[in-house]
């Protein structure tokens, strides 16, 4: 039993730490969600060069052959700092399909430009119809030919607006919410037939709804195998929660800590009104809710590799821990700094937003209360 | 004990039904909350109501109150809620006009109720400053006498819809030397005076609702003082009882839940309307019942406010419970909404209102609503000092 970091491990997040201090501060990171872009390509060149994109990925592959540890520490660092720039959807999600089940072809075409931050991917899942069921699938992909045609309607796709490629699930046979017939396909976005129509997101990201007409790939644009895909998505985005969650925990600690600082320097009444039991005790709550969803984003990131059932239900169990956290610490952060909580000049609604947000990426609370009891 | 309505009170209902049905400017409103309107058709209910008569129904009879029975109060919010009406600002109507009338002098009730009354004046509230949020008492804002005038320096903060307003009433300082809250004084100031000046604040939701309003050397005629000079207090806390007893909002937050059911009928889990969902139905059902408590309540305050017993410290318990199911209502809206949540719609045409919100029309602003009403439990008095208010005056703690 062992719960420290390796000297790697240490040294990665001081980079990460020491770089986001210098070139990503609240002020700047508000310039960038609010400019034209919305994200910052040259700040993705730099994740790049600084080898973030790189650190999930085996050594073979040009990567630094770290795991789900070192993308835990990225992700800690880059909710405390709101960052915005699409790495869950690019790395761990498509890098996650591309390593986990790309043939070597696909794996010598794409992992090379990701890591190098020039190709930027994102994960088309979404239909309006699903909501968090993975496998409730309308978009369909027909055979036709040696290849695919994919028809269909993708909503929500965050990060797609600076995407280059989507990986898009789709379904080859069987019912609409049937467990068998799913299928994923790498599709370029500037391909034939895919349209999209951009738009902000409340946490300050951009998103995409994604029109699929008529879309012709190659047998090369399959990702695993056909019909089988749906265990491979369950297992890749258990990989998203536990970054989610270790950003949320970053998100939650700058919280806790923004909030027990205005406390002790707020005075009403005379005295800081960290003296009142009543705000102390909430304080205390936000803190033990904070180091709960900690052990179960530790608890996730080292069960990722388990059987699909241990897996699934670390992934869920962690995603209704930080749901609850997040939510509880987001709103009691903003009550107790009071008006100034509510403001966009201030981070704190800035934490909130996204922590709620959060909570709503791949399923809810009740999404995930009733995935963890089917498993368990 | 009886909860029933009358004969009459039915009859009342199909009245104002009617009546709004058919006066109600829902094509100058088109569906927008007041965020997104401008001054005029934010007024525009007002004005009709203000020649109907009822726009103040718990004024006094002769300025213009409508002296209806509890019932017929109910009905009415009951019904402007069903019908989706645009509030009414209270800033006038609920706040400042009942200090005035209740003490102001003959002059002052003349220059400023009728414009209360009728629309034609907007007023906004000099309340909360940066220093003086919960503690409103420890307020810094300096009036100093000159002559005939008072020369007024300080900043307000959190100032509800400034950038519309006519006129400000204001708590200012005019003894340093009293204990606090004695050396207070309610003045009634005109926004269009020199040296004030109105700064937007941004809320998370991306509104422009409400700003900060530093006074420089302002000039205010004595004779817009209310009442004596130091007992501003005294009508300051007036007024919080009367922001208190209108704030429960039990008949909108129907109308939510009401929404909120509809919106998880058209939702989607695997395959199944969301509504059929236990869990979730069971949640709905459980803001339902405390809003049924709350309803019960408010009515139990208000019979005893018409048998003159004035709105108590009991009536923070509305301002608690009325918030925490207003919040509670926009969080399930929000989750119902499931993906679509992520959303973010812009506000009014400065902020490029034509742009392109995606998913079902329900959806639109669903978190931005939820982000926007954590103000409540922040906002007249904090659910922190309600529960202190509590405490002390009923539970005497």
């Amino acid at each position: 039993m062992d719960f420290s970091f390796s000297e790697e491990q240490t040294l990665l997040r001081n980079t990460v730490q020491s770089f986001l201090q210098d070139k990503y501060d609240f002020d700047t990171r508000s310039k960038i969600a609010k400019s034209a872009d919305g994200w910052s390509r040259e700040i993705w060149t730099q994740f790049a060069e600084l080898g973030l994109l790189a650190a999930p990925f085996a050594e073979e592959l040009g990567g630094l052959g770290g795991g789900a540890i070192e993308t835990m520490i990225v992700m800690e660092e880059f909710g405390r700092n709101l960052v915005i720039e699409p790495f869950v959807e690019t790395v761990v999600l498509a890098g996650g399909f591309l390593q986990e089940a790309g043939t070597d072809a696909q794996k010598e075409a794409h992992i090379p430009g990701l890591i190098g931050g020039e190709t930027v991917w994102t994960f088309a899942y979404a239909e309006p119809q699903g909501r968090y069921n993975l496998a409730d699938l309308v978009t369909t992909a027909k055979k036709d030919g040696d290849g695919y045609v994919i028809n269909g309607y993708k909503c929500v796709v965050l990060g797609a607006p600076w995407a280059d490629k989507l990986i898009v699930s789709a379904r080859t046979s069987g019912g609409q919410r049937d467990a068998d017939g799913v299928s994923l396909f790498i599709v370029d976005k500037n391909a034939a037939g895919v349209s999209t129509r951009d738009y902000p997101t409340v946490d300050g990201r951009r998103a995409s709804e994604v029109t699929l007409e008529n879309v012709k790939v190659g047998a090369d644009a399959v990702i695993g195998e056909i019909g089988k895909a749906l265990p491979l998505i369950e297992k890749i985005t258990d990989r998203a929660i536990a970054s989610l969650s270790a950003e949320a925990i970053g998100g939650m600690k700058m919280l806790n800590d923004a909030t027990v600082e205005y406390c002790k320097t707020r005075k009403q009444f005379g005295v800081p009104i960290g003296k009142f039991q009543v705000l102390q005790h909430r304080m205390v709550d936000m803190f033990m809710a904070y180091e709960q969803s900690v052990s179960m984003t530790y608890m996730v990131t080292l069960k990722l590799d388990e059987d699909d059932s241990e897996r699934c239900k670390a992934a869920s169990g962690a995603k209704v821990q930080i749901g609850k956290a997040g939510r509880y610490v987001g709103q009691q952060a903003v009550q107790l700094h009071g008006g100034m909580g509510m403001t966009d000049e201030l981070n704190v609604g800035h934490y909130f937003k996204r922590l709620t947000m959060i909570d709503t990426q791949f399923g809810n609370v009740d999404h995930h209360l009733s995935r963890y009891s089917n498993a368990a | 004990m009886d909860m029933s309505f009358s004969p009459e009170d039915i009859a009342f209902r199909e009245e104002v039904r009617t009546f709004i049905a058919d006066n109600y400017p829902r094509d100058v409103i088109n569906g927008r909350s007041r965020g997104d309107m401008s001054r005029d058709d934010i007024l525009a209910w007002h004005k009709i109501l203000a020649k109907k008569g009822w726009v103040a129904p718990h004024w006094p009879t002769e300025i213009g109150g409508t002296d209806w029975t509890i019932s017929q109060r109910y009905i009415w919010n009951e019904e402007c809620a069903r019908a989706e009406t645009t509030p009414l600002l209270p800033f006038g109507l609920s706040m400042v006009g009942p200090v005035i009338y209740t003490y102001g002098n003959e002059e002052q009730k003349k220059r400023f109720l009728p414009g209360i009354y009728n629309g034609t004046e907007w007023w906004c509230q000099g309340y909360s400053e940066p220093g003086a949020g919960s503690d409103l008492a420890s307020l810094k804002t300096k009036a100093v006498r000159e002559g005939d005038h008072y020369i007024v320096n300080g900043q307000k903060t959190w100032t509800t819809l400034a950038q519309f307003a006519d006129w400000i009433f204001c708590l200012c300082r005019t003894d340093p030397d009293a204990k606090i809250q004695e050396g207070i004084s309610f003045l009634l100031i005109d926004m269009k005076s020199p040296g004030i000046e109105v700064r937007p604040i941004i809320t998370m939701d991306g509104a422009h609702e409400v700003n900060e309003v530093y006074l420089d050397n302002v000039k205010v005629p004595v004779e817009n003082r209310i009442g004596e000079e130091n007992k501003g207090w005294t009508y300051a806390k007036f007024l919080l009882g009367n922001e208190r007893s209108g704030i429960a909002g039990v008949a909108r937050s129907k109308k939510a839940i009401e929404r909120l059911r509809k919106i998880a009928a058209s939702e989607l889990v695997d395959g199944k309307p969301l509504i059929s969902d236990d869990e979730f139905v069971r949640k709905i059902s459980e803001v339902e019942i405390d809003l049924s408590a709350l309803e019960v309540t408010e009515l139990r305050t208000l019979a005893a406010e018409s048998r003159g017993q004035g709105p108590g410290p009991e009536s923070s318990i509305l301002k608690v419970k009325g918030t925490e199911i207003q919040q509670r209502i926009t969080e399930l809206t929000m989750e119902a909404v499931g993906h679509y949540a992520f959303v973010y719609a812009p506000h009014g045409e400065a902020e490029g209102g034509n742009s392109f919100v995606p998913g079902p029309e329900y959806a639109k602003g669903a978190s931005q609503n939820y982000f926007n009403m954590r103000k409540t439990s922040i906002y007249g008095g904090s659910n922190e000092i309600q529960h202190n208010i509590i405490a002390k005056m009923v539970l005497g703690l």
